[in-house]
């Protein structure tokens, strides 16, 4: 317990290095949101996590051969100091990296403690410093050269391009993570490792050291600030300092995970040895002063004049001030918490706290924890839970494609309703007007029928009205049934009857005509609105004369009334008034 | 996460929208010379078929957005995708209405003109003809747009001056036409002379496009 209290200061380094570092990998993918930040988080953390608990000891052993902090109380204290001073100067905006407050704080410790701290290995993390972030440059310029000219080659389809550039995203982001862990995990818990439990958890594919232990913790840490803070930071660069190209971001991914591997991985190291050529230094290096080297190597290739002279100015005042202010602060808590707490802050003076990190041949010694069994229950247990979570997924799936397609069903359906609707009433507008005609015709054939008989009737009335007349002596007899007869004729020939057929006929032409004229002149007269249907036919005064039973004159005097009555002045013309009315 | 089966789906869905604006534009070419030449029958025909290539169209377009959108495909570029598949679509429709107005309004045109509606029709057509294989570049080989797309201005600018001196002639050397059908072939004229227009528009938002990919 009391060690989870001293590391403490350690996990509160981790998850601040977690929140602001984890950026650098995935700011570019989830700002521009090709990758959920919820997947993002996930891959960090577990790759994080692995290159930490796999690799990270390459690069803490440096940190150690700079000084080895050996108390816990001392620990704590530049772990501590190392992440006010993160804190602090974040706030105040300036340039940071946790590596070089970490170094920073060490030599605080060994000045403060007296210890004598190696200035071979200061040099060589001081060289890093520069080498990181140049190294960045140069791999990033080259990748995004190689890039850049197999894209313009290749001319792929832009959106298979979009899923080509979504998992190279994943893949570099996983790897930059694993890098990450593996080459930071040192600034988190590099001063603790002399405190690290001497145990040995074999969990059969493999075995994991106290060291291990203690950076699997601060690999947890690391996703604990993933998780809780990052997302803001990611929208934050992805949209601002990092909106770069999709292509780019990938290569900066890239170009920052292969200078953080390459800084942290013995087997290379050895290699580079065996070529007979210097190795690299395994040391922290800031995985945010790389991904600007690696920013400004695209810059260059692109040959953009945006090479932003103040932000490296800012980096190179940031080798000076950062581990200037870790130092002092680790100075001056070191003097507060040996004089004020008590606390012994170097090995000195303490029995418990092993010197030096354990050798292979304690390591031999430590205690052996058997997790075979355990971990393959966890295992067991994970794989149900994945293959539970895949089903129901599944299930989830096609209960929504179910859902789409009923929904398209219905929708259809409901389009085809609204159709049908539309025809039924066209359809049934049709037969109404068919019906309306039928019925019309019928009318006609029946008056034309009526009409037929009548006249029959009437010239049969007529033959014998004149056979009576010829039978007759009495001339004056005659004379008088002759002029019976002849204005039997003349009252048949007002055609009443056909004229009120005619009439009833315009007014069903011209329906829309007459409404509107009842409508503007509800005081008008009928005799005045068959005028008005009779002008609108365009039928000379004498026919109207004829159709009215009246004369031309009288029609002419209609004419001057109705124009007066429509509120026309003398130089209006009726005719053109009802013609567009 | 890394299915392409999304992606070859909408790919597959974008190339057959540009095929059937391109028989689209053929058939309205079709169709207008058939008008002038009162061949009712296949102007009859091409309006169909335009008017079949045009929902169809309507409905692949609608088809990508759903997947662009549903599948969170290319968050920065979809926006402009499917703007691009809108000016597209825009000149289909248009194609679509022209012929249709030709169908509906039955304008009268002197023998004549015959000859320069033909011929604006054709620029016209060219216009969208050259756009479509920039629009298609843009997908595949964004540096190659610029240099196909300056066709599209040039017919642009000759269907503009071409639409000119049609009206110019309808209005100043045809007296024996009716003030109503010179309006009338005024409007027609510029129907077609719009659809170059509407290509020149695409054009312009496929250079911006292209400029905002290669940045």
């Amino acid at each position: 317990m009391l060690f989870l209290i001293y590391i403490s200061s350690g996990l509160f380094l981790g998850w601040s290095l977690g929140s602001n570092d984890a950026a650098n990998i995935f700011g570019s993918a989830v700002g521009s949101k090709m990758v959920s930040f919820k997947r993002a988080a996930w891959i960090a953390s577990i790759f994080v996590i692995i290159g930490a608990v796999f690799q990270g000891k390459g690069a803490a052993d440096t940190l150690n051969a700079l000084g080895t902090v050996d108390a816990l109380a001392g620990g704590f204290t530049v772990a501590l100091s190392a992440a006010f001073t993160v804190f602090l100067m974040t706030r105040k905006s300036l340039p940071v990296s946790t590596s070089q407050a970490i170094v920073g704080a060490i030599i605080g410790w060994t000045l403060f403690t007296g210890n004598m701290f190696d200035h071979k290995v200061l040099g060589k993390i001081v060289s890093t410093w520069i080498s990181g972030p140049v190294l960045g440059m140069l791999f990033a310029s080259g990748l995004y050269l190689l890039t850049r000219s197999f894209l313009r080659k290749a001319k792929i389809h832009v959106i298979k391009l979009d899923t080509i550039i979504r998992i190279s995203l994943i893949m570099a982001g996983a790897f930059g993570a694993y890098s990450l862990g593996a080459n930071n995990i040192a600034n988190v818990m590099g001063v603790f490792i002399s405190a690290a439990p001497n145990i040995l958890l074999d969990f059969g594919f493999f075995t994991i050291d106290g060291v291990q232990v203690l950076f699997l913790i601060g690999g947890l840490a690391i996703a604990v600030g993933i998780f809780t803070y990052s997302e803001r930071v990611m929208n934050t660069i992805g949209n601002g300092i990092l909106s770069l190209s999709a292509e780019a971001a990938i290569v900066v991914v890239l170009s920052q995970g292969l200078v953080l591997f390459l800084f942290s991985s013995v087997s290379f190291s050895n290699f580079l040895m065996n070529m007979g050529l210097p190795p690299l230094p395994m040391v922290p290096v800031s995985s945010t002063q790389v991904v600007i080297g690696s920013v400004l190597g695209i810059g260059l290739v692109k040959g953009t004049r945006e090479i932003r002279f103040k932000t490296l100015a800012g980096v190179a005042i940031g080798w000076i001030t950062t581990p200037l202010v870790a130092g002092i602060l680790t100075y001056f808590a070191l003097f507060f918490v040996q004089n004020v707490f008590n606390l012994q802050v170097s090995s000195t003076h303490i029995q418990a706290v092993p010197a030096p990190p354990p050798s292979l041949t304690q390591l031999a010694d430590s205690q052996i924890i058997n997790l075979i069994v355990p971990g393959l229950i966890i295992l067991a247990i994970a794989v149900i839970l994945i293959l539970l979570f895949i089903v129901f997924r599944q299930q989830k799936k096609r209960m929504l494609a179910e859902n789409k397609l009923l929904q398209e069903q219905n929708e259809l359906y409901h389009a085809q309703k609204a159709l049908n609707d539309l025809e039924i009433n066209a359809i049934q507008r049709e037969k109404e007007n068919l019906n309306l005609k039928l019925y019309n015709k019928r009318k006609q054939f029946i008056d034309m029928a009526l009409n037929l008989s009548e006249q029959q009737v009437f010239l049969e009335q007529i033959l014998r009205g004149i056979e009576e007349i010829k039978k007759l002596d009495d001339s004056g007899l005659a004379d008088s049934k002759l002029n019976e007869l002849a204005l039997h004729i003349r009252q048949r020939m007002s055609f009443a009857h056909e004229k009120e057929t005619f009439y009833g006929q315009i007014e069903q032409i011209h329906q829309d005509f007459l409404h509107k004229l009842e409508t503007a002149f509800p005081g008008l007269t009928d005799k005045e609105k068959r005028l008005a249907a009779l002008l609108r036919l365009n039928l000379p005064s004498k026919e109207i004369a004829t159709m009215m039973n009246i004369s031309p004159k009288s029609v002419e005097v209609a004419r001057y009334r109705l124009k007066k009555r429509l509120g026309l002045t003398a130089n209006d013309d009726l005719i053109t008034f009802i013609n567009n009315l | 996460m890394f299915s392409f089966k999304h992606a070859n789906k909408s790919i597959e869905l974008i190339e057959r929208y540009m095929d059937k604006i391109d028989q689209g534009i053929l058939i309205f070419q079709e169709g207008v010379k058939n008008y002038l030449l009162d061949n009712k029958e296949s102007f009859g025909d091409n309006l169909k078929t335009l008017s079949s290539l045009e929902t169809d169209a309507d409905i692949i377009k609608r088809k990508v957005e759903n997947i662009l959108y549903t599948q969170s495909l290319m968050p920065q570029l979809r926006g402009d995708i499917m703007r691009l598949l809108e000016e597209l679509d825009n000149l289909i429709d248009m194609a679509k209405k022209n012929l249709y107005q030709f169908d509906v309004e039955v304008p009268f045109i002197p023998a004549e003109l015959h000859k320069d509606m033909t011929k604006l029709t054709e620029l016209s057509v060219m216009a969208v003809d050259t756009v479509i294989p920039a629009a298609r570049a843009y997908f595949r080989d964004p540096g190659s747009i610029k240099e196909k797309i300056h066709r599209v201005y040039l017919y642009e600018q000759e269907a503009d001056k071409l639409a000119d001196s049609i009206k110019r002639k309808v209005f100043q050397d045809m007296p024996n036409l009716k003030l109503s059908e010179k309006f009338h072939l005024r409007y027609f004229t510029l129907h077609i002379e719009n659809l170059s227009d509407a290509a020149e528009r695409a054009a312009d938002l496929l250079l911006i496009m292209a400029i905002k990919r290669s940045i």
